[in-house]
């Protein structure tokens, strides 16, 4: 091995100086932590949280037989595929449409993009007071007698519209980026041949921003799986629909630390983990299909 | 104009209009509810719009309730520090992982770039043993803590860096510079829109957290808005008014500096999160 200069050396030193404190927080507050996350799995917390006693793998067996952990997991899912591809169809067409000098282009972005800087905490309280079943707006301007947020049925997917609501503009403003490197000419080609404004989406547009679609599609289903705020802020305990809208996130909170359980607590969320991993590389492998990178 | 792109052109605002609509209602009801009274709110036949009477005191009666001031205070504080240690911190790595050679820096960047891929529930429960532990339960530096590196900002001005030319630095480092001075003053300067992309990322993320702030400042003045709001919503189930009131509260500075700011809010949380 060839000896280091001194410029080398110096620069090989101020390196690490440079990094040090990014690494050992990195380190300290989220390395290490995964592996003790893990670890906390194989235990059963006792009474108080007191005592940790190693059970091993009963936690992942007791997973496997948890109706609650199961529907858990169902109503995540059924979250993500209500509120994720509605989201990004919705949001691309904004995009699509506001991607031209217009007038009023700028106040229209910064309407749509308004619920980004609200807390979630005040959207759920306000779209709770507006699902209100008796006296919210919605079923008064309606004239009709829904109850959004308490049948079993459909509060899940209300509150997937809260999370549509709260993401679009997000979306939008990320395809407006990715719409920026195509090319005018291509739609002045595709009008002159007879393409109308949908077949342009459909054949010009999706697949030349298709590296934006992917990582929109991927960093949303990870913020999906991971829906709690919402469901936390809209559904009391006392809601009729709360085992039809728990999601594992909230299951993990619930266990974790208002029952004092971290060891399950833990379990839920290393399961949680490892749906969000396959579901990435199940991505990763199926945007080969569809995905064009120049 | 031909007769076709002027009915597409109404057609696209018609549509972007009732977008609008359909984002802005929730904040008009809002502010509308807060100033009615309980009975205006449970009024069917004929349905209130507009408050009789603007109650502003449901103002006072929200302020008696939670100590908004002392919750401001809180949340300002963490976010600055958040800010003060994000963009510090992601600063000086960014550099070094961009522009420096040294031993151990792809694992390490591998390291950085692994951490960005998990889902930050998976951190909670020994964040939150290690605060205990360091009886830092209910203090601001609690709510700072999680924070005070991180992975995705280094990513972001290691990005910035990379993009700068690389002529700028030789030519420093020719004229004398060491390479604290050429980082500090030559190269950190150039840098700046992309730490305020972080900055106002990592304000914004910090002031809509909620788990994080529940869980390790759960006492009424301690906490953050955010959570303070999760309290009350638990509290007051009818009264809409004053829980619109305190959501008001919450919210409306937020939404004043982001409407003066909106280019740099957009693209600071979105574009910053779309150079991932």
């Amino acid at each position: 091995m060839k000896k280091m200069t001194s410029r080398e050396k110096n620069e090989m030193l101020w390196g690490w100086i440079f990094i040090a404190p990014t690494m050992l927080g990195l380190i300290v507050l989220n390395i290490i932590p995964i592996f003790q996350t893990i670890y906390q799995s194989f235990f059963k917390t006792g009474d108080f949280g007191k005592g940790n006693v190693f059970v091993g793998l009963a936690n992942y067996q007791k997973v496997f037989g948890d109706t609650e952990v199961w529907q858990a997991l169902w109503n995540t899912i059924k979250y993500a595929v209500f509120e994720v591809p509605l989201s990004v169809v919705i949001a691309l067409i904004l995009a699509v449409l506001l991607n031209k000098k217009m007038k009023g282009r700028e106040v229209f972005r910064t309407i749509f993009f308004l619920p980004m800087v609200v807390a979630p905490a005040a959207i759920a309280m306000v779209w709770k007071w507006l699902y209100n079943s008796n006296f919210g707006l919605i079923n008064n301007v309606f004239g009709i007698k829904v109850n959004w947020i308490s049948d079993p049925n459909i509060a899940i997917i209300s509150i997937a519209v809260i999370g549509i609501w709260s993401v679009i503009g997000y979306n939008m403003v990320l395809f407006l980026a990715g719409l920026q490197e195509v090319p005018r000419d291509y739609y002045e080609a595709a009008s002159l041949d007879g393409a109308n404004g949908v077949q342009q989406l459909l054949y010009i547009t999706v697949p030349l921003i298709s590296p934006t679609i992917f990582f929109v599609l991927v960093t949303r289903i990870i913020g999906a799986m991971q829906v709690f705020d919402l469901i936390y802020m809209i559904i009391d305990y006392n809601n009729p629909a709360l085992k039809k809208t728990e999601s594992l996130v909230y299951l993990f909170y619930k266990y974790s630390f208002e029952q004092s359980k971290k060891g399950y607590g833990a379990t839920v969320i290393v399961v949680l983990l490892l749906v969000i991993l396959l579901l990435t590389i199940v991505q990763m492998i199926g945007q080969k299909k569809w995905v064009h990178y120049e | 104009m031909t007769m076709k792109d002027r009915i597409n052109k109404i057609v696209i605002y018609v549509v972007l209009t009732l977008v609008s609509i359909t984002m802005l209602v929730p904040f008009v009801w809002m502010f509308l509810t807060a100033f009615k009274t309980v009975a205006e709110t449970m009024q069917v036949d004929p349905f209130v719009l507009v408050p009789a009477v603007w109650q502003t005191e449901n103002f006072g009666k929200v302020i008696a309730a939670m100590d908004f001031f002392k919750l401001y205070v809180n949340t300002l504080l963490m976010i600055a520090l958040r800010v003060l240690c994000a963009v510090l911190t992601a600063t000086l790595s960014g550099y070094a992982f961009a522009r420096l050679k040294f031993k151990g820096k792809d694992f390490m960047f591998g390291m950085v770039l692994f951490q960005m891929m998990i889902p930050v529930q998976i951190f909670i429960i020994p964040q939150y043993v290690m605060v205990s532990k360091l009886h830092l339960t209910n203090s601001i530096m609690g709510l700072v803590f999680p924070g005070l590196v991180t992975a995705f900002g280094t990513f972001l001005l290691r990005q910035a860096y990379m993009g700068l030319p690389r002529d700028l630095e030789e030519a420093a480092r020719l004229d004398g510079c060491n390479i604290p001075q050429t980082f500090l003053f030559i190269m950190a300067p150039l840098t700046k829109s992309s730490m305020v992309a972080l900055g106002i990322f990592t304000a914004v993320f910090a002031y809509k957290d909620l788990m994080w702030p529940m869980i390790v400042c759960p006492d009424n003045n301690k906490t953050t808005l955010a959570s303070a709001l999760a309290k009350m919503n638990g509290q007051y189930s009818q009264k809409y008014p004053e829980l619109m009131m305190a959501a008001l509260i919450a919210c409306v500075p937020m939404i004043v500096i982001y409407i003066f700011f909106q280019k740099q809010f957009i693209e600071g949380i979105a574009t910053s999160g779309g150079k991932l």
